[in-house]
């Protein structure tokens, strides 16, 4: 039986599905700008903010105006709380990328100091967390979510290695304190990009399972 | 909604309950299914226990092996689509069914461990230990005041003392106090449906019973008075085990404390109302409360 309820939902899938796309789009070109030292991508990046805020802002919409006229229960209602969560995540993880992407510009002009090779590795696995959360939600695959909240550590254990580096880069070259603090604070947004990630994660374990596992260790 | 084929539907149960409806086809089909009934209604203390309680019209079974604890005092709701015996089973409770001729029934009910079914049990005590209240508000057609007192009255009771504080009492129970407090000797059918239905429910505890069963309270009602009657159910929790039947399962959610869903004359699933509406464990239930079928 086709339900009314369904459409909406349907739509909603759609909404969510494209803020992910452009939210995933705006981190993987801000993390090779910084890669590439490319201040025109940045500025890209940050000329797609406001349309990540406009988009969050209509899915929240939907989101209310379906547990307003249709109070939904059971798995319509996991379905689209998990969505009010999700959505808010990846408006956030749209925040990072722009706040990477203003780093960036503030890298330029500055002495050649090299990236710690760990940045590449962190960035690469946070990207493919981003990719494989989005999946999760359009899926509805909790096996795909579990996994994505086991590769959290090994981002935190890349950024660990990194604040070494830096720390150790400071008190080498003190003159380049400024870049390196920059660059730090480049692999922490990161780092918090990974950890929206491990979050939708969680919210589609939910989605499907009904199962709160925030603040839980993986089993 | 798009048409283009989805990797997988979004709101999908657990993988490892098979197709939605397969329990019910089994139990469409005359088989036997074992219902799924939560850990946290077995650890509450029951006020009324059902027992592998049978129950045919004629030849045709109506109830099947139902057993389930009610919850002493707390609000349990029986939802299900028509026909599925939520009514025949609040209806055995307190054994009106016994009216209805070619009724057959096996099993046991037991209220406060006292057996319903006993041959020594006697009906008219044992509706006194249960109040009831219809679909449609039924006020007697007397003052507001003696429709209250009425089952005291039936009991001998004259002391208008006692009668004023039970009625009183009782219509403060019932959220009606202040709406018919200077007219307690006016007609009980000159109130409006909702105030009728709270003059019914007032009836019920006036005898202080250890059970109030509700069958469909507000179907006759607009949703202003159906909203005072679900108040009414939720200041009840705690003073009075309800067993409420509904066909609205907004009302279900809103209004109980334990939910039983039932199909075809079974108990599919029992568990907190909040587990039921928010994560069922049977796919079923789940296709039942979210409106799929039924």
């Amino acid at each position: 039986m086709t339900r009314h309820i369904d459409r909406q939902i349907g739509n909603l899938k759609e909404k969510i599905r494209r803020v992910g796309t452009v939210v995933e789009e705006a981190i993987s070109k801000s993390i090779s700008a910084v890669i590439n030292r490319d201040v025109q991508l940045a500025q890209r990046v940050l000329a797609s903010d406001d349309a990540i805020d406009r988009m969050e802002v209509e899915v929240e919409e939907e989101c209310l105006k379906i547990l307003a006229l249709y109070q939904p229960v059971a798995a319509d209602l996991r379905f689209v709380v998990a969505v009010l969560k999700i959505n808010n995540d990846l408006e956030r993880m749209g925040d990072l990328a722009k706040n990477i992407a203003k780093r960036v510009a503030q890298l330029e002009g500055a002495g050649p100091v090299d990236l710690p090779p760990e940045i590449r590795t962190m960035a690469m696995q946070a990207e493919e967390m981003v990719r494989e959360c989005l999946a999760a939600v359009i899926d509805a695959d909790p096996v795909l979510a579990r996994r994505i909240r086991e590769q959290d550590d090994v981002v935190d254990q890349a950024r660990q290695k990194v604040r070494k580096r830096i720390l150790a880069g400071i008190k080498e070259h003190p003159e380049n304190v400024e870049v390196l603090l920059r660059i730090n604070s480049i692999t922490k947004h990161i780092e918090r990009i990974a950890d929206m990630a491990t979050n939708v994660a969680e919210d589609v374990i939910y989605m499907v399972e009904g199962d709160i596992v925030r603040h839980r260790p993986e089993e | 909604m798009s048409t283009s084929p989805s990797p997988a539907d979004p709101r999908q149960p657990p993988p490892s309950a098979g197709p939605a409806t397969d329990r019910l086809a089994v139990v469409a089909a005359g088989g036997q299914v074992e219902p799924e009934v939560h850990e946290r209604v077995r650890q509450t203390p029951a006020v009324l226990e059902i027992d592998r309680f049978n129950l045919w019209y004629g030849t045709k079974q109506a109830l099947h092996s139902i057993t389930m604890p009610i919850p002493h005092g707390k609000v349990t709701a029986l939802i299900g689509p028509s026909g599925c015996g939520k009514s025949t089973l609040l209806r055995s409770v307190n054994r009106l069914n016994d009216l209805v001729p070619s009724v057959r029934i096996t099993g046991e009910m037991r209220l406060n461990g006292d057996p319903i079914y006993d041959q020594r049990m006697d009906v008219i005590e044992l509706r006194k230990r249960m109040g009831m209240v219809f679909q449609r508000p039924n006020p007697f057609p007397m003052s507001i005041y003696e429709n209250v007192v009425y089952a005291l009255r039936i009991d001998g009771e004259s002391r208008r003392p006692v009668l004023d504080e039970v009625c009183e009492r009782s219509l403060r129970g019932a959220a009606l106090w202040d709406e018919v407090k200077d007219r307690l000797s006016e007609s009980a059918l000159g109130l409006s449906g909702g105030q009728q239905q709270r003059l019914c429910i007032a009836r019920a505890i006036a005898a202080e019973p250890e059970v109030l069963l509700l069958d469909e309270p507000c179907s006759a009602l607009d949703p202003i008075a159906t909203g005072k009657v679900e108040e009414l159910i939720q200041e009840l929790r705690g003073l009075y085990s309800v067993l409420i039947v509904t066909h609205n399962m907004q009302q279900a959610s809103r209004s109980s404390d334990y939910t039983a869903f039932m199909y075809l004359g079974r108990l599919i699933e029992y568990g907190p109302t909040t587990d039921i509406f928010t994560k069922p464990v049977l796919r079923e239930t789940e296709a039942y409360v979210t409106g799929r079928f039924g």
